[in-house]
């Protein structure tokens, strides 16, 4: 298993440059605003089938009817949505010349993540004329999966050559009329990432958005699908530790899973979009809807997040237990700094009987952010002998920061068990104070005591993203303490 | 090695230290005695650069160079090392990463490069063997849920691991079984070398039969009133505070 990884690794990486590059590029973008034209103009750009845009149209006609929730504990500024480009194909936008044009700030906190020069490139968003082509790197990636059977791709491919698992799986958790985002998403969705994993498979890798590179800048409207056949396993991993820049300032991803009997699906993140400057100028607003949903008996569905980035987070990567004996796991860091805001958490909806959820989340707040955990275990009347455990911790950073917690409870039967445990604690100066006596300065102090105060989420990451998590949170913290 | 001179220190405005001068040249051992809230652990606090010890007057030099603008952090990359009377917890953190990162700092201070994970180990092994502390605490986060005694002990077993210049034991004996007491004492004997100084804060002359003290301090309402060898412990022992501290108000009502 090991050793596949490595080889697919050393493919991508070997064979990153080699192949052919592409310049010249037309510009090939639409115009602001959003309007059937522009939902059908997208579709055809994109050459989708039929059946396609009729999904399209459908989201959008039912996302004009709905409103923006209000709900979170978030102060989102008002969002002209006719002031959007809902089409531009990605490689085509203005950004910085060279890096000499680039924020210091951000190649700083690259070379603290030991991000090489090609790849701060592209994470800065630099304009260079030679741009990989990653379809190739995807290809020799997409061989080896093939042997499986597995598909792993974009969901713009997928749309072509798999139709029957998309219009089968595409909607069927989130629904187009699910939220206001969730049906902008499906009426505009830019591209995203595919996954079928055939019955009786164990992918013999983590499946990682990272390696798509053409993927790093379709991030606005990202939408991904993810089916584990019956007794398959997939580990997914999400995003990068990187701080991506992005001009689009508005996001709404969607993630929907599908697990089948006795299948297990491992979904990762790291969200490090940019969170706005010291004083909460710019930066993203991510509105995501990831929804899983436990379909087979004996199904597991197990979500785990870093989430430093962003300027508004609002998520709640939530599990559908419908299988008997399913089990759902989520596990959250959230970390927000000076002028962040997080609502994010999770729910639990219990339909089948000795269903399992487990939430731990680990909220830290620093600066004057705003951090909450929102979530809800939902037990329906058939749900017998159902088990929900939570464990919702906040830790404060300062004195100038927020932190909050809602557990939403709806229990219909008396066989369940719910149990919930939250606290509240300030990180010490006398922590702080311990490790410095013992040479360890404070920066460094708090991202150990942070680390430490969030390990059991990181112990859920997949084992090098865990290490790059780690240096993730300290440098997102750079500044917190005085 | 160090020299404290004339040291006035507030905490929250109230003054804690009242002009204390003491030296201590390499290879001594200084014991530190006194009543409870005599300022003992302010001074060692002052020592190690806690920021809510704010000194008003006097120096504090170690190795000749006044220290007092020096963060904490680069006071221990430079040898000094406070065995806490009141150690924290770190849930989460790994006593492995924890010295680790400690050591690995201290060796970068001097132009070392981190040491290899194997060498390390090998390193805890010695150490743990040195102060007879258990790998069931080594192998847990940074105190989290250590007894009183396995608290000091562990604060031993991290002064062995980073060899200190200038070690400050406060009450490090407080809470420590009578045959601990002996592991650890002896622990930090065989650390004590040449170059190397020692200030033990206690309330017992138990430890002090131990770890032999040069010379006896009694600290009293932030002052030194009174120094001694190794036989003003004894006397204390026997006798308590009490007439020290008439002796010490007599004095201050014969000056006025
Ligand atoms: N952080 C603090 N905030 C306020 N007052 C403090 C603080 N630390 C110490 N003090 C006060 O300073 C005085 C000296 O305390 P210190 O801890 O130095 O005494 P000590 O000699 O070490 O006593 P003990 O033998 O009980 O350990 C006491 O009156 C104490 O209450
Ligand atoms: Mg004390």
């Amino acid at each position: 298993m090991e050793k596949d990884q490595d080889k697919i690794l050393r493919e991508v990486t070997d064979s990153e440059y080699k192949y052919g590059f592409v310049s010249d590029i037309e510009m090939d973008m639409l115009p602001k605003g959003l309007n059937e034209d522009v939902i059908r103009e997208i579709s055809k750009r994109k050459e989708e089938p039929e059946y396609m845009l009729e999904f399209r149209l459908k989201a959008f006609r039912k996302w004009q009817e709905m409103e923006m929730p209000h709900w979170a504990h978030l102060q989102i500024p008002e969002i002209d949505f006719q002031d959007i480009i809902y089409y531009a194909s990605p490689k085509k936008k203005e950004g910085p010349k060279s890096l000499d044009e680039v924020d210091p700030e951000l190649l700083k906190t690259f070379e603290k993540l030991g991000i090489p020069l090609e790849e701060q490139e592209r994470l800065a968003g630099v304009a260079v004329d030679a741009i990989v082509d990653s379809v190739s790197v995807k290809t020799t990636f997409q061989d080896t999966l093939a042997e499986l059977g597995i598909i792993f791709c974009s969901i713009s491919e997928a749309i072509h050559n798999h139709p029957d698992l998309v219009k089968k799986y595409l909607g069927s958790v989130v629904p187009y009329n699910d939220n206001y985002y969730a049906a902008l998403n499906a009426a505009v969705f830019s591209d995203g990432s595919f996954c079928y994993i055939p019955k009786g498979v164990r992918s013999p890798m983590e499946l990682s958005s990272y390696f798509r590179i053409n993927a790093a800048n379709t991030g606005q409207f990202e939408r991904t699908l993810i089916i584990a056949e019956e007794d398959s396993y997939v580990s997914y991993l999400e995003g990068c530790t990187a701080p991506m820049r992005d001009e689009n300032q508005l996001h709404a991803a969607v993630v929907e899973i599908i697990a089948l009997e006795n299948a297990e699906v491992k979904y990762s993140t790291v969200q490090n979009w940019y969170p706005g400057d010291k004083d909460g100028k710019g930066g993203i607003f991510n509105f995501v809807t990831k929804r899983g949903i436990c379909k087979g008996d004996h199904s597991k569905i197990s979500w785990t997040q870093v989430e430093t980035g962003s300027a508004i987070t609002w998520k709640y990567p939530s599990t559908i237990l419908k299988g008997d004996h399913s089990t759902a796991e989520f596990y959250s860091v959230a970390v927000t700094n000076n002028f962040q805001q997080a609502d994010t958490g999770t729910k639990m909806i219990h339909l089948g009987k000795h269903t399992k959820s487990t939430i731990v989340s680990k909220g830290i707040s620093a600066g004057q952010s705003n951090n909450s955990y929102r979530g809800l275990v939902k037990v329906q009347k058939g749900a017998l002998n159902a088990r929900n455990f939570s464990q919702c911790d906040s830790l404060l950073i300062g004195d100038q920061c927020g932190a909050h917690t809602f557990p939403y409870l709806e229990v219909g039967n008396k066989t369940a068990v719910v149990e919930h445990e939250a606290t509240t604690s300030k990180i010490g100066e006398d922590q702080i104070f311990y490790l410095n006596q013992r040479g360890i300065s404070t920066e460094d102090a708090i991202g150990m005591i942070v680390n430490g105060y969030a390990r059991e989420v990181l112990n859920q990451l997949p084992m090098e993203f865990a290490v790059e998590a780690q240096k993730l949170l300290q440098i997102s913290l750079e500044g917190s303490v005085g | 090695m160090l020299k404290i001179k004339n040291l006035h220190a507030n905490i929250e405005g109230k003054e804690i230290l009242k002009g204390i001068d003491l030296e201590v040249r390499p290879g001594e051992v200084h014991a530190i005695m006194g009543p409870n809230g005599s300022g003992k652990s302010t001074l060692a606090s002052a020592i190690v650069g806690r920021d809510y010890v704010e000194i008003t007057e006097g120096d504090i030099l170690y190795m000749g160079e006044s220290i007092l603008e020096m963060p904490p952090e680069e006071r221990a990359l430079k040898g000094i090392f406070l065995s806490f009377q009141y150690p924290v917890e770190i849930p989460g953190v790994s006593m492995v990463n924890f010295l680790r990162a400690a050591i690995n700092e201290q060796r970068k201070y001097r132009g070392l490069d981190p040491m290899s994970p194997s060498d390390f180990l090998k390193l805890m092994r010695e150490k743990k063997k040195l102060v007879g502390i258990d790998s069931a605490l080594t192998n847990r986060s940074v105190n989290e849920g250590f007894s009183g005694g396995e608290k000091k002990k562990n604060e031993i077993f991290q002064m062995a691991m980073l060899e200190p210049k200038l070690s400050i034991l406060d009450e490090t004996d407080s809470g420590l079984d009578i045959d601990a007491l002996r592991v650890v004492a002896q622990g930090v004997n065989a650390l004590k070398r040449p170059d190397s100084s020692t200030i033990v804060i206690t309330h017992y002359q138990r430890l002090l039969n131990y770890i032999v003290p040069d010379f006896v301090h009694v600290l009293y309402k932030g002052r030194i009133i009174r120094s001694g060898g190794k036989e003003l412990a004894l006397e204390l022992e026997e006798k308590g505070y009490d007439w020290l501290k008439e002796e010490y108000e007599n004095s201050l009502n014969g000056a006025l």
